[in-house]
Order: C-alpha cells, then structure tokens, then sequence
C-alpha cells in the first residue's frame, strides 16, 4: 500500500497534464462552433450570429449555458444506461487519442513507439457511441441513423487504416513524433508528396469517420430528421456535439502531423534557425491543424450530400484499391530508397 | 503493492465480471457491450505484460471491427430471449455438471502442477528502447513467413466465400450508374417535354347510371 | 532465420497452385456467362502444370526449409500427386452438371483450388502452426462448396451442420495441439518428438493434448462417434462437392494423422495406439451396418467411407512401416475409387433430377453398358472383391495388422467387410437385374467418359500390379 501511496504524486501530475491538454482543446471546439457558423454564413452571403458579445463572440458561452439548463429528455421504452452512455462514448476516445500526440518537438503525453497504431484503436471506437445512441433511443430514425454510420465508419476506417499503413511504411515507424522527424527538410519533404493519393483519401475518410457532409447520412437532417441523435437534448446533445468537432479537431490536427509535418516549418531549417515566427515550432502545427479546420467547414458548405450505395461505393471499390496499391508503390519507393524523401 | 499490481487486480477483476456479464445478460445488446468491456481489460493486461502491440491490435480488430459487426447484426435480428433462456435453464444442470468436471480436469492438466511459476520463469523485462513491434514484424516476415502467407490466403478464401455465398443481383433495385448518367445525349434518351393537347370537355353523365357508364370508367 | 530464395524451390507446386487460383479469380471477372468454360480449361491445365511441377520438384532426400515449418519427403511427393490428379479427375467429372446447373463460375475453381492448396500444405506441413492452418485453408474452402448452390436450403443446412461440427473438430485439435506445444516447447515436429523422447509418457500434459489431437483426426476423418456430420454433409452438398469432398481430403487426413502422430508423437504409439483401435472398430461395425438400411446411394457411400477411414486407421495403428505403407496405399485408393462412385452421380445427374436416390440406378447397364461395369468395378473394389485394388488394400492393412499379433483386430475387419459387401453387391445388382425407370440413354461428355474409364482401368490394373503404387508408398517410409 505504501507504495500505492508514493505513486500518487505521479498521477496527479499526469492528470494535470491531461487537464493543461483538454482545456484549451474544449476552447477551441466552442469556438470551432461559432467559426462554422460564421463561415458557412459568410460563404453564403449572411453575416451568421451576431447578437451576443461583439460580434457575436461570446455565442459559444450562450449555448453552453442554454444547453446546460435544459431538460435531458429520456423517451419512454429507451434503455436509460446507454442512453446516457453513449455521448460519453463519442467524446471519450476522441480525448484519449491527445495522449499520444506530439504537439512540438518533446512536448508530448506520452511517447510510446506504437502511437499511430494507439489513435487508429482509438478512432475505431467512436463508432460505438453513434451505434449505441441509435438503439438505446428506441426509435426508428435513430436505429436508420446509427445503422447507416456503422455501415460506413466500418467501412472507411479500412481505407483509412491502410492510408497510415503508407505513413507507417515511408517513416518506419509508428511513434507520431519519428513520423515527423522523418518528414524534416522543407515543404517538399513533408509526405504529403510522395503519399499524396493516402493523404486525399486519409483526410476524405476522415470526413466520412466524423459523420461530416458531404457523408453525412447518419444525421441527414433532411432525410431522417436528426439520425442517432435525434432523441437527445439538453447537456447530452452538447456531449455528442463537443464529441464531433473534438473528433473533426483530431483528424485535422492527424493529417497535419502525419502528412504536413506537423510542427516542422515548410522552410529548410538551415535558413530559419532561431527565426521565431518561420522557425520549427507550435505555431506551425496550429497552423496546419486550422487550415483542415476550415476545409471541414468548406466542404460542409459546397457538396451535397453523398447517396448511401455512393458513399459505400466509394469507400470499397474506389478507396481501398487505390490505397493498397499505392502501399506497394510506397513500399518499392522506400526499398529501392528513392530521392529525395528515403535517400538517407 | 505498487502501482502496477494494484492495475493488475483492477483488470483482472473487471475482466472477469464483464465476461461474468457477457454469459448472464438477458439482453445480447448488453452482453456484447460487456464482451467490449472484457476485451479491453484483456488489452489492458497484455499492455500490463509489455506487449503493447498486441494489446492494441485486440482493441483495434476485435473492439473496433468484429464487435462494431456483431452489434450491427444483433441490432437488427430480434432475438427472442426468453425462450432462449427457458432452453438454457433446462440444461443448466446437466451444463454445469460436464462444466464443472471439465475444469476441475483442466485445472489439474493446465494447472500449477505443470505450467507453475517455477517451470516458466518470467522473462527478464526488455530495455525502454525495446520496440515489439518491429521484432513482432521481424519474426513474422522471417520465421513464420509460411504460415503468415498461409493465412493470408485463408482470408482470401474467406472473402471470395463471403461473396460468392451472399452477393446476388437483385433486379428490382433502382439503381443509377453515375457514369452513363454522364453519357446521356439531347434527343431520345433525354426527359422530353409533350406538348399535349386539352382533353374536350366531357358531357357529364346523365343521371341515370347505364352500362356504357361503366365501361367508360 | 534468415529468408533465403532457394527455401522457395520445394514449394514452387504450392506457389503454382496459389497462382493458377488467383489468375482464375481475375480471369472470371472477364469471362461473359457463354465463355464459363475458359474457366475449366485453365483449372484443368493448371492442374497439369502443377503435377508437372510436383514431379520435378519432387525425389531425393527429404528436406527441411523455411525455418522448419516445410517438409518435402518422398511420402509427400507421392501424397500431393495423389490429391492432384484425384482433384484434376473431380473437376472432369463435374464439367457437365456444373455447366447445367448455373454454377459454372470461377469461384467454384477457386475455392477447389485453395482447398487443393490447404490439402498440399497439410501434406507438406512440418509444424503444428501449418498443419492447422492448411486444414482451416481445406475446412474453410469446403464449408463456402457445400453452401455453393446457395439458393438451395439443403445445401445450406448441410454446410452449417459441417461447420459446425468441423469447427468443433478444429477446436478440439487446436486445443491438443497448445497442450503438446507446452509440454515439448516447440511447434516443430521434429522438435516435439525430440522433447517427447525425453520426457515419455509420464507427462500428462503430453497424454491429454494427444487425447484432443485424436479427437480432432477422428472429426476431420469422420471416424464413429465423430462421423456425425458426414451424413448430413454428403446427403446435402451438391454432387460435384460431393465428389470432390469425399475423395482428395481423405489423403489429406491421413497425412495430418501421419504428421501429428507418428512424425510429432511417434514415441507415445503405445497410447495412441489403443485410442486408434477403439475408433477403428467402431467406425467398421456403424459404418458398414447403418449403411445397409440406407436408401440415399450418397448417405449410403458416406457410411461406406466411415468404414473405409477404419481400415486406414488400422494400417496407421499398426506402427509399423508396413502398416504405413498399408494406409497411404489404402487412403489413395480409397480417394480414386469415391471419385469414379461419386463420378458417376454426377455425370447421371442433370439438370433438375439429382441422382441420390438407390432407384436412380436401376437398369443402368441397359442404358449405357460401359458406364455400368465401370460402377460396378468401382463397387467391387470398394467391398474388397478380388482382383480389383480394393481386395489389395485392405489385404496389405490385414497382414500389417496381423503381423502386429492382433489377430483379433484383422477378424473383426473381415467380419464387417463380409456384412458391407452386401450393400456394394446389391447396388451392383440393381444396376444389372432392375427394370430402369427411365429407358433414355445417358448423355456423358467425352471428358468424363474418359475419365471413368480411367478410373476403372486404373481400380482393375493396380489390383492386378500392386507394385505399380505400392513401391512408391513402401519407400517413402523406407
């Protein structure tokens, strides 16, 4: 017991480091929420919320509040437990995935060497909450909603997890911050080159993963109402909500690091050492990590929708394909140590 | 008790009321939910062994894919459990005699007696550099090349099964092919707009219902 | 271990087979529905090829290649012929009934191919690791054939009782096979005999993993009481699976058998011996004697078979190399005469009328004369008639047995083999005495006229020059 007792101090300050991680993210998805909506207003010639703050800044605070004062509706006949489990299960394994991600050179949780392989386990399980969530509301737009997500996340989590076999292939390893390193150089060293059509598609899978448009059949407001969540209000709407845009946060900040090179500066680092704003360092991948925020938000306002034998049509017989041949390709490039990126 | 051991009894502990709960749940929605819980303490022990690949590749293919899919199905079917259960209290003696015996026989053959802690002594723990991934590969691609190709050819076998026993055209499905779509030409393929003429106006029928009536309607 | 290129020369035939079925996966995606055939012409040459290949390999000493989990020896060598050439003649058989009813696509050749490719790898197999895994490649390729016809619910049912039970049977093998992987430490044969040399049979461990390994070759085998799927299986299955399902595997089986007991547990033959001699007797007696009261000529030739692996076990317990010998001639044999019985249904059967029924027999000989002295030659030689390669077979089996000293053992086979030649002789008789039913002649392709004929020719002149096969199976224990 007494040594129980002496790792205690260890513990606390894991827990403060996790806590020092999650507190800014949770700021950022508030305010992801209102740059959505700005967004997507200013792309279609609206100026989007506007009335509470300055300039409508403080809109995220007001719905946290509301949604946080209203009534958690459980419909009669749903499984109460799961009911309530579910949006935790979104949001959970979108928050553990930070653990093994390296913000900056050394600034990392925990830096264990099968990383990639850590986030790919922990991506897999959001799926759980949505399929979940579907049935224990006990109704039908719930069940047609969670059954199409599953369907789908099933099926686009294959391409996807092919796509970082190829970032696994070309870095030789699956520590997220030798993936990095591996990338060093300039702009053009960065995977997104040589792995460009894994890049594509891991960022295109990423989409379908989160349930966004134009794959966004399991909400599909215009067609099953609202899907999984259709039953939910109040603070466990706000659950599934943060769960998503955490989850639409990660897959930006992934393919930041796994295809951009994360925290790197596109410059050589000859030319900018020590130069604070072009040197190597946070900003940069806060930079990157913004630029697939907006994409999200860019797509969200130009595509229709996907049908769903096109959505499946495309993971299937389009992506999966085209990711294990170019693994071979890769794996021939790496073998046969093709400049500039594998001539070390 | 250090930190780790005390990890241990927890996971041991929960692993074995989730797979307590697997077998005892009436609703099989539930009992697969705690098969997800016991495969994740059993991930979580593995991670405790040092085994870090494997642990993660439990949760990843088991948690993450085959269970997503056994949840998918017992979704849809409407199992009908309490006559599964009268089945299963039926035979629960008899079940548990044969069961009982078999562990006690398993316990005297797996037991201590022969796979005891002195027979197999721990492995001296790997350095931090250690990475059983790469020496999982290594040994994969070189020793067990055979058998892992092998295998690799009996999912081949199970997905070419999987199709053939399942995939059917079905003709009655509207089904667009986007790229004919594309070909469509102006002209006959295309929706054409008739300019129909205005039907004349009918003489309403008179009162007396008559046999050209009805063969009119 | 280090990987090295020449490792990959014994397994070329493997290789080629792995090959062919790939290339017939994608061929077929191109094939229109009229031009099904290239399919059977490539499967056929293929197979060709690969026996070909087998020959040249094959001869010399026996190897040992990568990192031990391969063996080629000259028991494998004429073992993988055998499974080709009976698999080659099963695909004959079934050109015609394939082509009639619809099932003519390049997944049936696949699957053929990748079980062929499961049986090749058990036969070849020098570890634990495998050995399973080839009998998964055989068992998984078998369960998708039964269900190939899949709009029909019998043979949907008798693939999900064959699954079954077979997982069941792989289970309990599995389970054996961890046991002697902890008590000798390694999943190489060579190994685990090494470990079990030392140790004996004091180490329970040892005994009870043998326990479920036996267990598991009688599932796979289908010897009495584990023979429960073999009925339900042949009865339900379509002809062609049928054919093929009831002949090559059983090579196959007495390769597993061969492998786990004598090459990995040599040292325990006094344990298995006894295991081998319970399940022997009983699948002699309730084979031959529930197939008499069978109506179903295919649930009827599954009990026959049930019998026959009794005979095969006999040779096997044995523990002789005469008796080894004994079985890998009986196993062959076995597999080419069910290939020309179950041959024949196929080819009576078409389109809409399964030939099942003992009726659909009757007065065969007035409808096509050759075909029927084929059958009937068949049928001889299946109930040990002399001078067909039956009566040979089981003569060797006896005689191994006999010079063991179990004279009692030898009694009770010939006992039973006098009750089930009775049910072989009356399908002889109604093929010969009983007014047919329907007058028309059969319509047989030139393939599988030829290749019955085979069949028949290869029965009566290996009965007559044993030596022709059985010198091949003496030196490959020699």
């Amino acid at each position: 017991m007494i040594e129980l007792w002496n790792s205690l101090p260890e513990v606390i300050r894991i827990l403060l480091k996790i806590v020092v991680i999650l507190a800014p993210l949770m700021g950022l998805v508030a305010y992801y929420t209102l740059a959505e909506r700005k967004i997507i207003g200013y792309m279609q010639i609206r100026i989007g919320p506007n009335r509470v703050g300055p300039r409508g800044l403080l809109q995220p605070i007001a719905d946290a509040v509301k949604l946080m004062f209203k009534e958690i509706i459980l419909p009669t006949r749903a499984d109460k437990t799961l009911f309530i489990i579910a949006p935790l299960l979104t949001l959970a394994p979108a928050l553990a995935a930070w653990a093994v991600f390296p913000f900056d050179e050394n600034l990392v949780l925990a830096d264990i060497n099968a990383g990639l392989l850590y986030i790919l386990a922990l991506t897999s399980l959001g799926v759980y909450g949505v399929i979940i969530a579907g049935w224990a509301s006990n109704s039908k737009y719930a069940l047609l909603g969670a059954l199409r997500s599953g369907a789908q996340i099933v099926a686009y989590e294959i391409a996807m997890g092919f796509a970082l076999v190829g970032v696994l292939v070309a870095a030789g390893s699956l520590n997220l911050g030798d993936i990095v390193r591996a990338q060093s150089g300039n702009v053009f060293t960065w995977f997104w080159l040589p792995l460009l059509p894994l890049f594509l598609i891991y960022f295109i899978s990423g989409l379908a993963e989160t349930n966004r448009a134009p794959f966004d059949v399991a909400e599909g407001e215009s067609e099953i109402v609202a899907g999984f969540h259709v039953e939910y209000s109040g603070m466990t709407f706000a659950v599934f909500f943060l769960g998503e845009y955490a989850n639409m946060i990660l897959i930006s900040a992934l393919s930041a690091t796994l295809f951009l090179g994360g925290w790197l500066s596109p410059l050589p680092a000859a030319w900018v050492e020590g130069v604070f704003p072009l040197d190597s360092g946070f900003h940069w991948l806060l930079l990157k990590t913004f630029f697939f925020m907006f994409l999200f938000l860019w797509f969200r306002a130009t595509f229709p929708r996907y049908r769903y034998d096109q959505i499946m049509r495309l993971g299937w017989k389009v992506f999966i394909p085209i990711t294990i041949v170019w693994i071979l390709v890769v794996g021939l490039a790496v073998v046969y140590k093709l400049p500039p990126w594998w001539s070390a | 008790m250090g930190f780790e051991k005390f990890l241990f009894y927890v996971l041991a502990a929960t692993l074995i009321a989730a797979a307590g709960m697997v077998v005892t749940r009436r609703n099989p929605v539930h009992a697969v939910l705690f098969l997800v819980v016991a495969f994740f303490s059993s991930a979580m022990l593995w991670m405790l062994l040092e085994a870090e690949f494997l642990a993660i590749s439990l949760v990843l293919v088991y948690v993450g894919a085959v269970l997503v899919l056994f949840l998918f199905v017992i979704m849809m079917l409407d199992v009908d459990i309490a006559t599964l259960k009268a089945q299963f209290i039926r035979h629960l003696p008899l079940a548990l005699v044969v069961g009982v015996i078999m562990l006690v026989e398993i316990f005297l053959v797996v037991g201590p007696g022969n796979f005891g802690g002195e027979s197999f002594p721990n492995p001296a723990p790997q350095g931090p550099d250690y990475n059983n991934t790469r020496e999982l590969g290594l040994l994969l691609y070189s020793s067990y090349l055979y058998p892992f190709e092998i295998a690799a050819v009996i999912l081949l076998v199970a997905i070419v099964a999987a199709i053939r026993l399942t995939l059917r055209h079905r003709p009655d499905t509207k089904y667009l092919d986007p790229s004919k779509q594309v070909y469509v030409r102006k002209g006959p393929d295309r929706v054409q707009l008739i300019r129909v003429p205005p039907e004349p106006r009918r003489v309403p029928p008179t009162a007396t219902p008559t046999s050209g009536v009805e063969d009119e309607a | 271990m280090t990987f090295d290129y020449a490792h990959l020369l014994p397994i070329v035939p493997e290789i080629a087979v792995l090959v062919l079925a790939s290339i017939l996966l994608l061929v077929d995606l191109w094939l229109k529905d009229e031009d099904k055939g290239t399919n059977h012409l490539i499967a056929v040459f293929g197979l060709l090829v690969v026996i070909g290949l087998t020959g040249v390999v094959g001869g010399g000493e026996r190897e040992i290649v990568l990192s031990g989990s391969y063996i080629r020896d000259p028991m494998s060598d004429v073992l993988k012929i055998a499974v080709l050439v009976v698999s080659l003649l099963s695909f004959v058989y079934s050109r015609d009934y394939l082509r009639d009813r619809g099932l003519w696509v390049g997944e049936f050749y696949v699957l053929t191919l990748c079980a062929v490719l499961g049986m090749m790898v058990m036969i070849s197999a020098n570890s634990f690791l495998t050995l399973y895994l080839g009998l998964e490649l055989l068992a998984l390729s078998l369960y998708a054939l039964v269900a190939f016809e899949r709009d029909n619910p019998s043979g949907a049912e008798a693939a999900m009782k064959y699954f079954v039970l077979g997982a069941l049977g792989s289970g309990l093998l599995l389970y054996g096979l961890s046991m002697l992987y902890g008590a000798s430490g390694s999943l190489e044969l060579g190994a685990v005999a090494r470990a079990v040399a030392w140790q004996g049979a004091d180490n329970q461990v040892l005994v009870f993993g043998l326990v479920f390994v036996v267990i598991g070759i009688g599932f796979k085998f289908g010897a009495v009481p584990f023979h429960m799927w073999v009925p339900d299986t042949y009865q339900g299955a379509p002809n062609p699976v049928v054919l093929f399902l009831g002949s090559a595997p059983k090579i196959a089986a007495f390769a597993l058998a061969f492998r786990l007991l004598v090459d990995g547990l040599g040292q325990l033959h006094a344990d298995w011996q006894g295991m081998l001699v319970i399940l022997s007797v009983i699948s002699l007696a309730v084979g031959n004697i529930v197939a008499i009261a069978q109506t179903n000529i295919k649930r009827m030739l599954a009990y026959s078979t049930i019998s026959h692996v009794g005979f095969i076990f006999l040779g096997l317990l044995a523990g002789t190399t005469e008796g080894f010998a004994a079985a890998m001639f009986y196993a062959i044999v076995y597999a080419l005469m069910a290939a020309g019985g179950f041959g024949l249904l196929v080819m009576m059967s078409r389109q809409g009328h399964e030939v099942e029924r003992l009726e659909d027999l009757k007065g065969l000989n007035e409808r096509d004369s050759w075909q029927a002295a084929m059958m009937a030659l068949v049928m001889f030689s299946m109930a040990g008639v002399p001078p067909t390669v039956g009566f040979m077979a089981k003569l060797l089996v006896l005689d191994a047995v006999i010079s063991i000293g179990l004279w009692w053992l030898a009694l009770i086979a010939v006992f039973f083999s006098v009750i089930g030649a009775f049910y072989y002789l009356r399908v002889v008789k109604i093929i010969y005495f009983d007014k047919p039913e329907v007058i028309e002649p059969l319509v047989v392709g030139s393939g599988a006229r030829v290749a019955l004929s085979v069949t028949g020719l290869a029965i009566l002149l290996l009965g007559l020059f044993p030596a022709a096969l059985l010198t091949y199976c003496q030196a490959a224990f020699a």
